[in-house]
């Protein structure tokens, strides 16, 4: 890549970001909630109000206000949250991995289990598999993730005993890992504690399970989708009249064709996993980003919001820049400059 | 499928059979004492600052306040960090004497100039619970002067005005009442804040247990502390953790995972009922449900139509099919429990009398109102309720649900018709209600206190100028004889329809006992919790 596409690549990515903040930032402001009653509550008197009222800078004019913002985001400070007592940049480096680590996971098993059931559907198309896979997605689609979670908890932790119950880990396992990444899976593994590994994994493949499911029931709808696309093609038949195996024609040159547009569709899963899944994180009371954006914007906490946005604006061009070189993997016409 | 397939399954199916390998249990030891509960109110762990539900009852086991009211007689007094006081004979110093011997969770003695430099340090930080010392007279000019150890042991205060003891002493109960280890604190002094930043997140205290971790929204350890003069607790850590829905809340109750479950609807106790391994406990708390009715709305301005409103309430169908022991029926200002509260129950629901009332003001017709009230339950299915009965007097009610902050907002800025809150008293005395409820020295938009009478727009001369006197009077029995009488006017003139008094409903298991569960979420005590 030349230098001049990097400083195009980074001053766009800047403008995007800029741009995110900036709105965020008025919506903020322009919510009917007046963001001094996050930081002293209800009953503080008139001169409290307006001391803090002038500590968080809420008298300034807008401009300035978010002028100030920038200023210190850019010397990496998202200032304090209002509701945690910590600073923005320390609350995320805890929420973030909680979110990572369930997300991550999740999209995984979405992965593993739903591009098969896509490719099996379309192969099968019209036959029961398809009809059975097809229902699997369609609950997937309708069932609610909160009632869906409850249940699970009902019935894989609560009757059967065979998982963990809600919150990230057992109590009397907090503080036993030094958290260097925040994944506690990477840490427990990384310090060989092997139980707190166990047991976070307990802790995780129930929710991980349900919203797999979620993306599972997207990423196999839109595989068969592609697939069925793909097996029409004139290339399949002259394929199969050539007489390569049916394995080899489905997965080496059907799928190999649907590689493009299922990576983007599994990016935008992981995405939206990526920003927090609210109903998941209260039933599981699982820590993660989209409690902690969704409790800071109902209390204007907004640097909370901000950080929070900031760091969802990151993993969306991440992602993107990412499935651009993944693209340029899968697809030599994309190296040439001809390819999507 | 093919072989690809195949294995792709597999390998998903293996990372789901590694954590079903085993059963999941999480039971705690018998000397933990873990307890679910909403804790996503605590917004700073600084005594001086403390002024939610959550914080407050944190800061109750934490630190060691001077004072205590006793939690089954709050106008019992009894002694903490100080074993005994005096008032002077005109009634504006107050000498405690601190008890000997006790320890802070640091190793640093427990001296009356912690005392002092802890009350000062709230009035000098001028945090949200400030006014609860400040409306005695101290400002950050005076406390220096006004609060003082003479010695180790002897620390002296001096109000402006001869105020009521029990009034006084009632705020010293509250969390503003705490001692913090002064040289901790004050080592962690950062551009002149008093450790304020640093506290914000730690503790310092002479309590029964010391914080070991807070995770904010997630859960708050707590360890034992050994050297508490009272003796150690039983437990030697408390775990409280974050979960906000009560669907959880009971499946970790009932799987035996947790020992109390603080947040528990109706619904899911009734859905417990019968369980023998778990004990369902009703605490009345002070907090208050009630309408608030804007009179600068020219309908609800009318007295007739604030008369006719509170017969249009079903207070009993609602306690008894929406509340379920959640809350009982109250209609006055003072909750149970307090110095002053009369149990007078005026009104029921009385659609023809309403009627009557309504013709007389010459609204025989009906009116159209909104209600702004939190999107949460059982607030809306109350709404719901109160809505219906409305209708029986062609009131047109529209319900105007939103966020807790948002409805607080607009109800604070005086934009709302009604508004249906919960109020809870700040400290146990009948003023912390009464100047809320009763009290409005100035209607007008930049008046200093802003009460609920103020945000209603009423504006009360007698009532306001009796509650100012009522905390001068010194005598108890006559001093509760001046509230019952502010609370039966009020119930007749006010804007304020008082529907309920809250009922904490806590389940928990049947082997526990000893947890304190007084009439304020700061006198709810874990020391005495023991596991049988």
């Amino acid at each position: 890549m030349q230098l001049g596409s990097v400083l195009r690549l980074v001053v766009s990515v800047a403008l995007t970001l800029l741009g995110l903040l900036l709105v965020t930032f008025v919506i903020g402001r322009v919510l009917p909630i007046d963001p001094v009653l996050a930081a002293v509550g209800d009953r503080a008197p008139a001169d409290v109000i307006a001391q803090v009222r002038a500590e968080m800078g809420l008298d300034l004019p807008l401009y300035e206000q978010f002028w100030i913002y920038l200023v210190h985001a850019v010397h990496g400070d998202l200032g304090t949250s209002v509701l945690t007592a910590n600073p923005v940049l320390a609350d995320i480096k805890r929420v973030f991995p909680a979110t990572l680590e369930l997300a991550t996971t999740a999209t995984l098993l979405g992965v593993l289990l739903g591009v098969p059931l896509g490719v099996t559907a379309a192969v099968n198309r019209g036959r029961w598999p398809d009809h059975v896979i097809r229902v699997v997605g369609l609950m997937g689609y309708s069932v609610p993730v909160f009632w869906l979670g409850l249940v699970g908890l009902l019935v894989f932790y609560a009757m059967l005993g065979w998982t963990a119950g809600p919150g990230r880990i057992d109590v009397h396992y907090e503080g036993l890992v030094e958290p260097m990444t925040g994944v506690i899976l990477i840490d427990s593994a990384l310090e060989g504690q092997w139980k707190v590994f166990t047991n976070a994994l307990k802790h995780l493949v129930l929710p991980a399970s349900i919203l797999g499911y979620f993306s599972l029931a997207y990423i196999s709808r839109m595989t068969r989708g592609f697939m069925i696309e793909q097996l029409g093609q004139e290339y399949i038949v002259t394929a199969r009249i050539k007489g390569l195996s049916e394995a080899r024609v489905v997965w080496r040159h059907a799928f190999g064709n649907v590689l493009v547009p299922l990576v983007t569709v599994i990016a935008l899963t992981y995405a939206s996993l990526l920003e927090g899944s609210v109903l998941t994180e209260t039933v599981f009371a699982w820590p993660g980003l989209g409690l902690y954006i969704t409790n800071s914007l109902f209390n204007a906490d907004m640097n909370a919001v901000l950080g929070g946005t900031l760091v969802v604006g990151v993993v969306f061009v991440a992602l993107n820049l990412l499935v651009d070189l993944l693209y340029r993997v899968l697809d030599p016409r994309a190296w040439a400059g001809k390819g999507a | 499928m093919s072989g690809l397939a195949g294995g792709l399954v597999a390998a998903a199916a293996a990372v789901a059979g590694l954590a079903l390998a085993a059963p999941a249990s999480a039971r705690a030891p018998d000397d933990v004492f873990v307890m679910a509960k909403e804790i996503d109110d605590i917004i700073t762990l600084d005594p001086a600052e403390v002024f939610e539900f959550s914080g407050a009852e944190y800061s109750a086991n934490v630190y060691e306040r001077l004072v205590y009211f006793d939690v089954d007689n709050v106008q019992e007094l009894k002694g903490g960090a100080a074993r005994s006081w005096t008032v002077s004979d005109d009634g504006r110093t107050y000498t405690f004497h601190i008890r000997e011997g006790q320890t802070f969770h640091s190793g640093n003695p427990v001296t009356a100039f912690d005392a002092a430099y802890s009350l000062r340090r709230v009035v000098l930080l001028n945090k949200s619970p400030a006014f609860i010392l400040a409306q005695f007279g101290f400002t950050p000019e005076n406390v220096r002067e006004r609060i003082r150890a003479v010695d180790d042991s002897t620390l002296t205060i001096e109000t402006d005005r001869a105020y009521a003891p029990s009034f006084f002493l009632a705020c010293l109960t509250s969390g503003v009442g705490s001692v913090v280890d002064s040289k901790l604190v004050q080592a962690h002094d950062k551009g002149g804040d008093m450790g304020h930043g640093w506290l914000r997140t730690r503790s310092a205290g002479s309590g029964p247990f010391k914080l070991r971790m807070w995770k904010p929204n997630e859960l708050i350890i707590l360890d034992g502390f050994a050297d508490y003069w009272r003796g150690p607790p039983a437990m030697t850590r408390v775990v409280i953790r974050h979960i906000a829905e009560p669907g959880t809340q009971r499946l970790l109750i009932e799987t035996g995972d947790i020992d109390v479950a603080r947040n528990l609807g109706p619904d899911q106790v009734a859905g417990i009922g019968g369980n023998p391994g778990l004990r369902v406990r009703y605490a009345r708390k002070g907090a208050l449900y009630y309408l608030g009715l804007n009179q600068n709305n020219p309908y609800l301005r009318r007295p007739e139509v604030k008369q006719a409103l509170r017969y249009l309430v079903d207070y009993d169908g609602i306690a008894k099919t929406i509340l379920r022991g959640s809350a009982v029926v109250h209609q006055s200002f003072l909750p149970q429990g307090f110095l002053g509260a009369i149990d007078d129950r005026p009104y029921r629901l009385d659609a023809d009398k309403a009627k009557r009332l309504l013709e007389e003001a010459g609204l025989g017709a009906g009116f159209a109102v909104t209600m702004d009230t939190r999107n949460t339950r059982p607030a809306l299915d109350v709404a719901q309720s109160i809505q219906a009965t409305f209708a029986l007097a062609d009131i047109r009610l529209e319900i105007l649900p939103a966020g807790g902050k948002q409805v607080l907002t607009k109800y604070r800025a005086r934009n709302h018709d009604i508004y249906f809150g919960r109020w809870g008293p700040d400290y146990q005395d009948p003023h912390t209600n009464a100047s809320a409820f009763a009290s409005n020295p100035d209607n007008s938009m930049g008046a200093e206190f802003k009460t609920l009478a103020w945000r209603n727009g009423w504006e009360a001369p007698d009532l306001t100028a009796m509650t100012a006197a009522a905390v001068f009077e010194r005598d108890p029995d006559r001093r509760a004889t001046l509230y019952a009488e502010i609370q039966r006017r009020h119930q007749q003139d006010s804007p304020f329809v008082i529907m309920f008094q809250e009922v904490e409903l806590v389940v928990e298991r049947a082997r526990l006992s000893g947890l304190v569960l007084g009439p304020s979420f700061d006198s709810n005590f874990y020391r005495a919790v023991v596991k049988n």
